[in-house]
């Protein structure tokens, strides 16, 4: 099949953009998207003229490296699908693809479909983490965890820190990204001492970033991972609760 | 021989020796520790583990990634699981089975001393990793819960669904995040190391190439962590990630870091086949799929037919035809090695004809197709997201595809390379695996390496380097590899050739799959070895490098990757080449039993091969490394 791809071309973070208009013909349904990218560089090189500069890596879903607005949607039409999983048979002959890069405020553009996406490592520096330095360690099976909890961490652990559900939002917002982090760690018995400082630092690093929230769903439904917007209200149950908690009791209730 | 192996294994009982090593070794004092600067490059497990675990100590550390962030290292893509001798399963498990396992596993062509302190330190990684918050799959109890993988007979595998490489790199980068926010590790993302800095035969730092600016620039240290990963993308296609390349360690190998078995590659026997000339890279299918499907071909040559129609008498079941026993849960080299057998008979399916069936329809038939679904669901849907077919109407296509490299650059049981303050871990060294990994065991070393070697190790070395400040960047030693940097980047960047670096690459991976893949023989390798030469000289006239070296340039960043894997494809060529023997995932055609069956040569090749950069144009000298083996005598591997 022919396809007709529309694409954002920006030399660099300064610089003005514009799209780019570019057909590719004998693309096959098995292909990748990103692989029709990658024939269209080829080309484009023996042609002399700059390759787009895109991001990807593991090329399996799990990396988070690869992101696109394709047609306005973050990682395209099919569901639960990062960038490049997507593959062409979800296209047809003639069809025009509009290609950009994840567009928030928050996100610069450094070059063509290329962003910075720094605050979210910004936001997990803010206290994204359990504190055990190595080596002091207790015996793996000390603590049980019931198995609901151990699978609901995991739900929230599963995302791959793509941003598709900052580009996905109208407002920007980075809450599912803050509290899927959140939740995989505040569940768990081993993230308890440190729970409300975590949820305090994070969500309040988070909002020197990004945008608020007001409940469209657009995340949920672009995340590759599918997590779930139930994490944003346990987080929010949880931002409220860290500003009225007296820590010193914190070893008395457990949540 | 001019380099000397010393292994700086310790003696004495192999229960004893890592502890002996330890109390042995020297120590930096609390106050003294910051004092030294260490860069740890790269962020996959063995890195980030190691960067938080030295920053923990009080270590000055920089981590460098050239990823957008430490968490997209490839070892977040591992799939199965990570090995622990914790015998939670009380099935006869134990430290010292992990040990023979592992050695056995790798075909008697590993460090005793080394395997028997990863399977002791692998208890307490899962501790380590527990503690962090790694989800780790539980059982009702909320115990934790084991499989069991190939090569053992033992349930020792911790896993986190289809994605425990991604929850343990994520523990390790936490970790690391952590000791970010401390102040105690600065991180450089988009920052790839193009240089190793060596001044009086003591690695002092590195240079780097900013990926988002192209400023080239030095850092300096008392020690260097290279945390690399490994080299199957010389293959061109593999299923390691797009960017994964032997850039960092090849560059180490020319400034005096011996290379050690290059040949050592392991092929992973359940891929998607390649669908097209423009495939970039191959996916992995679980090896559990292989417990329920019936891996066959076509009887006849150049069957065009649907599988459905290809009646029952006509179908050849080749591994259970040829391997009764154990059928078509034969290990994965021979069930690789077959399939590409009777692909190179013109007997593949597909429209490319590069693969053989992996059928599910007796499992349907016999389990019925919801217990098919509740085993392998997850996989079925990533088949179909990819290939379009549903696996439960139409047989699976499956071809081996490259996946883990064993060889690396050698290091001695410090993980030190030959360079003194340059060490190698993870993927990156060649240590632990031998010939062959066993499943479940690259997490297992990344993050033994990274937690609980390394840290300890590194010490011992800067203990003797108390007072002594890091040399300078101002210094000449790091003015000259800047300069010899900036030349071959202005060399690339006016090179004014025709064809772009991704030709090449796949040129290249052509004849690495074609000659070093699978199945070698002397003819094949040599003839690699000529076209090698060839092709790269064509490919450094020819290839077509736009832009400017500042900024992203992405061609830029991937003509440096490919001019390396050149220089690894040939020496990958001459070690398979100078190892008459089959052992583990080097597999000589000469050198098989009448039953196909790889024959080791222990009287000849029981040894490391270490490979010294000589200069460019100059083949790399052989040095050896004896392997003897006290605990596990070796033994034929029989899958009969």
């Amino acid at each position: 099949m022919r396809v007709t791809l529309k694409i954002w071309r920006q030399a660099g973070p300064s610089a003005a953009g514009s799209f780019s208009t570019y057909s590719v013909d004998d693309v096959k349904d098995e292909m990748s998207f990103l692989e029709v990218l990658d024939v269209l560089n080829e080309r484009l090189t023996e042609a002399g003229e700059e390759p787009v500069a895109f991001d990807s890596d593991c090329r399996e879903g799990i990396c988070g490296t690869c992101g696109l607005m394709i047609n306005g949607q973050a990682h395209g039409p099919q569901r639960g699908t990062a960038t490049c999983q997507l593959h062409m048979r979800t296209f047809k002959d003639g069809d025009e693809i509009t290609v950009e890069p994840w567009k928030v405020a928050s996100f610069p553009i450094m070059r063509d479909l290329i962003v910075n996406r720094a605050p979210l490592d910004a936001i997990v520096e803010a206290g994204g983490f359990i504190s055990a330095d190595t080596g002091g360690a207790p015996d793996a099976n000390l603590i049980p965890i019931p198995k609901p909890v151990a699978d609901a961490a995991m739900d929230a652990a599963a995302c791959i820190g793509c941003g598709a559900c900052v580009a996905a939002c109208p407002n920007g917002a980075g809450q599912l990204f803050t509290s899927a982090k959140l939740a995989h760690l505040n569940l768990l018995p081993q993230g308890q001492a440190q729970r409300w400082d975590r949820t305090e630092r994070m969500v309040e690093t988070m909002e020197l970033f990004f945008g608020s929230c007001t409940n469209h769903g657009e995340c949920q439904e672009a995340c590759p991972k599918e997590i779930s917007i139930d994490f944003i209200a346990l987080m929010n149950r949880d931002y409220v609760r860290s500003k009225v908690k007296n820590r010193k009791l914190i070893g008395q209730s457990f949540p | 021989m001019v380099l000397e192996l010393d292994s700086k294994s310790p003696k004495g009982d192999i229960k004893d020796r890592w502890d002996n090593h330890r109390f042995d070794m020297k120590l930096v004092n609390p106050n003294n520790k910051r004092k030294f600067d260490v860069l740890v490059v790269g962020t996959g497990l063995a890195g980030a583990a190691a960067a938080a675990s030295l920053a923990q100590l009080g270590y000055k550390v920089k981590a460098f990634t050239f990823h957008d962030s430490p968490r997209r290292a490839h070892s977040i893509a591992a799939q199965g699981g990570i090995n622990a001798a914790k015998n939670y399963k009380n099935d006869g498990d134990s430290i010292y089975r992990l040990f023979y396992d592992t050695v056995k596993g790798g075909d008697f062509r590993a460090r005793e001393s080394n395997v028997y302190r990863l399977a002791q330190v692998s208890v307490n990684i899962i501790d380590q990793c527990v503690a962090q918050g790694v989800p780790f799959a539980r059982e009702y109890g909320g115990l934790l819960d084991n499989r069991s993988f190939g090569g053992a007979q033992v349930s020792r595998t911790f896993y986190a669904r289809g994605q425990t490489g991604q929850q343990l790199l994520i523990g390790a980068y936490h970790a690391l995040m952590e000791q970010v926010s401390k102040g105690t590790v600065e991180l450089y993302t988009k920052t790839e190391l193009l240089d190793v800095v060596v001044k009086d035969g003591v690695c002092c730092g590195i240079v780097t190439r900013d990926l988002s600016t192209g400023e080239v620039r030095s850092f300096n240290g008392h020690a260097v962590l290279l945390c690399t990963g490994g080299y199957s993308n010389a293959f061109y296609l593999s299923t390691n990630a797009m960017n994964c390349n032997v850039t960092a360690a090849w560059r180490a190998h020319r400034k005096g870091a011996a290379f050690a078995n290059p040949c050592y590659t392991q092929i992973h026997p359940t891929c998607i086949p390649a669908s097209d000339e423009f495939q970039s890279k191959l996916t992995l299918m679980s090896e559990s799929l292989r417990n329920d499907g019936r891996i066959w071909v076509p009887k006849g040559f150049d069957d065009n037919r649907p599988a459905d129609q290809i009646p029952e008498g006509e179908r050849d079941y080749y591994l259970e035809r040829k391997y009764p026993a154990f059928g078509n849960l034969v290990p994965r080299d021979v069930a690789s090695r077959n399939a590409k057998t009777v692909v190179d008979e013109g007997r593949g399916v597909g429209p490319l004809k590069n693969g053989v069936f992996l059928d599910f329809s007796d499992a349907i038939n016999r389990l019925g197709e919801d217990v098919v679904k509740e085993r392998y669901g997850n996989l079925f849907d990533m088949y179909e997201r990819i290939t379009g077919e549903n696996p439960y109407k139409v047989p699976m296509r499956i071809y081996p595809a490259t996946h883990y490299t064993m060889g690396g650059l050698w290091v001695d049981y410090n993980l030190m390379t030959t360079i003194p303050g340059l060490y190698a871990l993870g993927e990156a060294n060649f240590s632990d695996h031998g010939a062959n990994r066993l499943g479940a065991s690259a997490l297992m070393q990344g993050l033994a390496d990274g937690y609980f070697v390394a840290p300890y190790t590194i010490g011992d070395y800067l203990s003797k380097l108390l007072g002594q400040p890091p040399v300078p960047v101002t210094d000449p030693a790091f003015a000259e590899a800047e300069a010899g940097l900036r030349d071959e980047i202005s060399m690339w960047m006016n090179v004014g050739g025709t064809k772009s670096v991704d030709h090449y690459h796949r040129e290249l991976g052509k004849i690495v799959w074609d000659r070093i893949g699978m199945a070698r023989d002397k003819n094949g390798l040599e003839k690699a070895i000529a076209e090698i030469p060839v092709l790269r000289e064509e490919f450094r006239k020819n290839v077509r490098v736009l832009g400017t070296p500042e900024g992203i340039n992405q061609s830029l960043e991937k003509v440096m990757r490919v001019d390396d894997f050149f220089e690894l494809a040939e020496l990958m060529a001459r070690d398979a080449l100078h190892r008459e023997e089959s052992c583990g995932g080097h597999f000589r055609v000469e050198h098989q039993d009448e039953e196909g069956e790889a024959q080791r040569d222990d009287e000849n090749f029981s040894y490391v091969a270490a490979w010294e950069w000589k200069g460019r144009g100059v083949p790399q000298e052989l040095n050896k490394e004896p392997l003897d083996f006290e605990y596990v005598h070796p033994a034929k591997r029989s899958y009969k």
